[in-house]
């Protein structure tokens, strides 16, 4: 009875949701539906791709949401086979696994334009599984170190040449802190998430020399490595970080950055785009970067992450889709947002011709130093002692999601006050354990 | 009264609601009962095994199914004393007599039409941002630290942003039942020499206590399941510390994709908003009848 | 009946009520305000922000310029207007029939469908999903419609059974011996005096609609998203964004509130829930 009033009920609605869209445009175009993360990058996608739905007589449809609610409709959709969305915007962390699981489609095959050769190799590899590529990227990232160089003069403190480890970083840190005048040491990441604080947390564990799991799959976060880690990290943020820094991610770190309020701040070489870019940012001229300091060890420093565009085998629509990509992610789009939006904000890290266009490279003085960071960036071997994963700033696992949120949510505790490393870690350790356990990876 | 024909054309006429209602609670219900017997995660596509009761047994145990519990307790709990005891303040301040009743009236109850994302991200950003927000502005204004409301005291702040939105729903139905009070009762009463307080205590209130129930019943069926809220602002954190039991399902079987224990979760949730269902049925009932 | 109250009485309750009433009102007021204002200038101090700043619609341009308002719009419109008179339908001969005709089991039957309210909605997403995915409902306004029906049904049949009620079961009484038939009793003579009652319980359940964020949200992508999806797109921040979160905001809320300020008669007539004899 449920059932068949339901269908009653569709069928008496589509009628008259059939007279509202009789507006269809020409014979063979179609509607996709894309699903989209707020970044700039993204925004200025959705604006442009007006120009694709000229040329083609396609049209698209933005669902655009944060990052997280992204991820969870994203994954309900294409877990449950919904086919809501024709295309998706998926990281690095996803890819390989739902390529693997055989939920994408496979994009090998966008056309000889399309120039694959020219996309850097470790992206490339990032995004695929069993030697296939299931998702293209927009645009690629490694993590790195931004200072207001005016502070730096100010203070004396000079930039040093090699990787500074992070009890340097500290002292200057702590000198440069300024609250009265509204300038804040530092501003990392406090937000909880894998994708949030955990992207800071993560390489920064790395470079004390912790790793997540041993050799057989054993969550070591309670190791003194994890320990001196993370006790820095507190210590850090409440002593020089923003009020408040428990709310903020990446985007609201950026924008604490842009208008002047952070001496240093470690996060995605993406965002220099938008740092130096005089119409957004306060501090395009007085900013500078480094490599994100190292500690025992400087392997997995800098993260490796990609936004790629892919399509769910559930989509109704996939060669339309196809055609979006090979237009959103080829060397013309890329030449397109630098000749209407400037250069700087160019989508990066992604392909070898534009860091061999001198406009590029002249309107973006971070360019060579942020395509040396992701082409350093090892997710194969990010870690002091060894490990049966891969990832720099995650571990490509499916439990991970539920594993990093969990241990975000203790950090971002304890940097609260609510509760002490040691009670996080443990909680976390326990939370790890549990999960591993109910995967069956340990007994 | 009623004849036979007019009882079955009666029970003729509930049927659609009823049909539909148990639909709406037995399909859902029976696949989530069914769920939280497999091991059914969203991103490990398998075979979905039957387990027993160990999801059951992974969410009753989880860390933070406790602190969710509390949490619950304290919001709804924190929430109905602050809309119930605030409204009949506010409903016996607008049943004074003044000027401009009417646009006092409008601003009053504006709150309740504002959606609750959209009220969770307002005061999450243009009041309680210590930085740009406008408390944040005030504190250094008077040269002291601005509170960092999200950090400090989630779960009070989440409690004060419910509240704004549910105090004009109370404040409303409570002037409404203030309004019918017999004013020749309260006159006789203030000839008798009773003082103001008196009067509110042995006339007012029980005069109210209809209109109260009320309130805390429709209320508490919202509160249960209060989430745009803690989603937008917190995320459920610091920690666990703004986690109610609508989150953690949220958490378990959305965030972790983990079906199973959900399930699990979603069916704990079920007994236990059921038990309080009774409670208040049970109290409201009695109330109601008369 | 009428007291006689002193000026100054009614002075000072007028300002009590009024900054009270300003007060709980300042959020709203606050994010007008900041949506006409350039986002430099929607982070200053608040003093700032009122004397010193200029005025600007360039916000809501750039909302309208990021995603399609009246598309939203017009989701919400329907979904909520849909899922009120549906359920109008399907509530009313439930509640005639427990007000006119009780029995034994009534009360119960009643307080069973309040009862399926308190369902926590994310316990039973995933199942709700796979249904709509089999019949093909997922990103409708039908879909939308009949769930948003469906969660808002008790809510309806309570507030209709209060009023009904409240109704002399004498004047049926007459309309039945002058041959009225069922319908033309429920016609003629129940629903005109269950006018005010039906009218509140109409605006109170497109509030609820409107603003409902859950089902909404999971249950659609682009074609039936309506506001809360608009607004879910704004939640978090690319770089100075209060200016035109306030604009969106503004946008999702407006047609709501406008609605609720007009009809407030309406609404606070019929929002008893049986509370007032």
């Amino acid at each position: 009875m449920n059932a068949t009033s339901l269908l009653t009920l569709r069928r008496g609605l589509v009628g008259a949701s059939a007279l509202v869209s009789v507006g269809a445009t020409a014979a063979l175009a179609e509607e996709i539906t894309i699903a989209t993360v707020n970044n700039s990058d993204m925004i200025i996608m959705q604006e442009l791709s007006s120009q694709w739905e000229e040329q083609t007589g396609h049209s698209v449809e933005w669902v655009v949401l944060e990052e997280n609610v992204l991820r969870q409709r994203v994954t309900t959709d294409i877990a449950t086979g919904g086919g809501s969305f024709d295309i998706i915007t998926i990281g690095a962390y996803e890819a390989p696994i739902w390529g693997a699981q055989d939920w994408l489609v496979a994009l090998d095959d966008l056309g000889d334009d399309y120039d694959y050769e020219d996309i850097f190799e470790p992206v490339r590899n990032g995004l695929s599984a069993n030697g296939t590529l299931y998702a293209v990227p927009f645009y690629a990232e490694s993590s790195f170190t931004f200072y207001r160089t005016d502070l730096f003069e100010m203070g004396g403190v000079e930039v040093p040449e090699e990787q500074m480890t992070y009890d340097e970083f500290a002292k200057i840190v702590a000198m440069l802190h300024d609250p009265d005048n509204g300038v804040y040491g530092t501003c990392q990441r406090g937000k909880a998430g894998w994708g949030e604080n955990m992207a800071f947390v993560g390489p920064l564990v790395n470079a004390f020399g912790g790793r997540w799991f041993d050799m057989d799959w054993n969550p070591t976060i309670e190791s003194p490595e994890w320990q001196a880690a993370i006790n820095y990290y507190v210590d850090l943020m409440n002593n020089y970080g923003p009020p408040g820094a428990t709310a903020n991610g990446h985007n609201e770190n950026r924008a604490l950055f842009a208008d002047g309020k952070c001496a240093t701040w470690v996060d995605a070489t993406s965002a220099a785009g938008y740092i130096f870019n005089p119409d957004e940012s306060s501090v395009h001229d007085m900013t500078g970067f480094f490599q994100a300091p190292k500690q025992v060890t400087d392997k997995g420093t800098g993260w490796f992450w990609a936004w790629a565009l892919a399509v769910p085998n559930s989509s109704q629509k996939v060669d339309t889709a196809k055609e979006f990509l090979a237009w959103s992610t080829s060397k013309e789009y890329v030449e397109l947002v630098g000749e209407s939006k400037g250069w700087v904000a160019a989508p990066p890290g992604t392909r070898r011709s534009t860091y061999e266009n001198s406009s590029y490279i002249d309107a973006a003085p971070f360019a060579v130093t942020v395509l040396n960071s992701i082409l350093a960036a090892n997710p194969a071997d990010a870690t002091k002692d060894p490990v049966p994963y891969t990832g720099v700033q995650f571990v490509a696992i499916p439990e991970f999601q539920g594993i990093g949120n969990y241990v975000g949510q203790q950090i971002s505790a304890a940097l609260a006050g609510q509760q002490t490393v040691d009670q996080a870690l443990e909680n976390s350790q326990r939370f790890a354990v549990r999960e591993m356990t109910k995967a069956g990876y340990i007994n | 009264m009623a004849t036979k024909a007019s009882r079955s054309a009666a029970r003729l006429m509930i049927s659609p609601a009823v049909v539909l209602l148990l639909g709406w609670m037995l399909v859902p219900l029976s696949l989530t009962v069914y769920f939280s017997f497999l091991r059914y995660n969203l991103i490990t596509p398998g075979t979905n095994p039957f387990v027993g009761w160990e999801n059951y047994y992974w969410f009753l145990t989880d860390p933070s199914f406790k602190a969710a519990m509390a949490n619950t307790l304290l919001l709804v709990g924190g929430v109905l004393l602050i809309t119930v005891g605030g409204g009949i303040l506010f409903a016996l301040l607008l049943d004074q007599p003044m000027w401009g009743q009417g646009i006092i009236r409008i601003m009053a109850i504006a709150p309740f039409f504002v959606m609750p994302t959209v009220s969770g991200l307002v005061w999450k950003n243009m009041f309680m941002n210590p930085v740009n927000g406008i408390f944040g502005h005030i504190a250094q204004g008077l040269g002291v630290q601005p509170l960092d409301f999200f950090s400090q005291i989630p779960l009070l702040s989440i409690i004060l942003i419910v509240s704004w939105q549910w105090l004009p729903f109370a404040t409303l139905i409570l002037l409404t039942a203030l309004q019918s009070l017999d004013q020749e009762q309260l006159e006789a009463a203030e000839m008798d020499g009773a003082g103001s307080l008196s009067r509110f205590f042995y006339i007012m209130l029980p005069h109210l206590a209809r209109a109260i129930t009320v309130v805390i019943l429709i209320q508490t069926i919202f509160l249960l399941s209060i989430f745009a809220e803690i989603l937008v602002t917190t995320n459920g954190g610091p920690g666990v510390s703004t986690t109610n039991l609508t989150y953690l399902i949220y958490v378990s079987s959305l965030l972790q994709f983990d079906v199973g224990m959900g399930s699990a979760g979603g069916v704990i949730a079920i007994i236990l908003a059921n038990i309080v269902a009774i409670f208040l049925m049970r109290m409201i009932g009695k109330n109601l009848d008369a | 009946m009428a007291r006689t109250v002193t000026t100054s009485r009614r002075t000072v309750n007028t300002v009590f009520a009024g900054a009270l009433s300003l007060l709980m009102f300042f959020p709203v007021l606050w994010i007008v305000i900041l949506s006409f204002k350039t986002e430099g200038d929607a982070i200053k101090a608040p003093f700032e922000i009122l004397f010193n700043t200029g005025w600007t619609t360039e916000s809501y341009g750039a909302v309208q310029a990021r995603s399609n308002y009246f598309k939203h719009f017009s989701n919400s419109l329907i979904i909520s207007l849909g899922s009120t008179f549906l359920g109008l339908l399907i509530a009313i001969p439930a509640a005639w029939s427990m007000a006119f005709v009780p029995a034994k089991r009534t009360k119960d039957v009643l307080m069973w469908m309040l009862s399926t309210k308190m369902l926590p909605p994310v316990g039973v997403l995933v199942p709700i999903y796979l249904i709509f995915r089999d019949l093909g409902i997922l990103d409708t306004r039908s879909g939308l419609v009949f769930v948003l029906m469906m969660i808002n049904l008790p809510i309806i049949v309570w507030m209709l059974y209060t009023y009904f009620r409240e109704i002399p079961g004498e004047i049926l009484e007459a309309a039945r011996m002058d041959g009225a038939s069922l319908r033309e009793e429920v016609i003629h003579v129940l629903i005109p005096m269950a006018i005010p009652g039906m009218a509140s319980t109409v605006l109170l359940n497109i509030i609820l609609a409107w603003n409902e964020a859950f089902w909404t949200l999971n249950l659609t992508a682009a074609k039936a998203a309506p506001l809360t999806a608009f607004i879910a797109s704004y939640s978090s921040p690319e770089g100075l964004f209060y200016a035109k979160l306030s604009a969106a905001s503004i946008m999702a809320i407006a047609p709501i509130l406008i609605m609720g300020w007009f009809s407030q008669k309406q609404l606070v007539r019929g929002l008893t829930f049986g509370a007032v004899k």
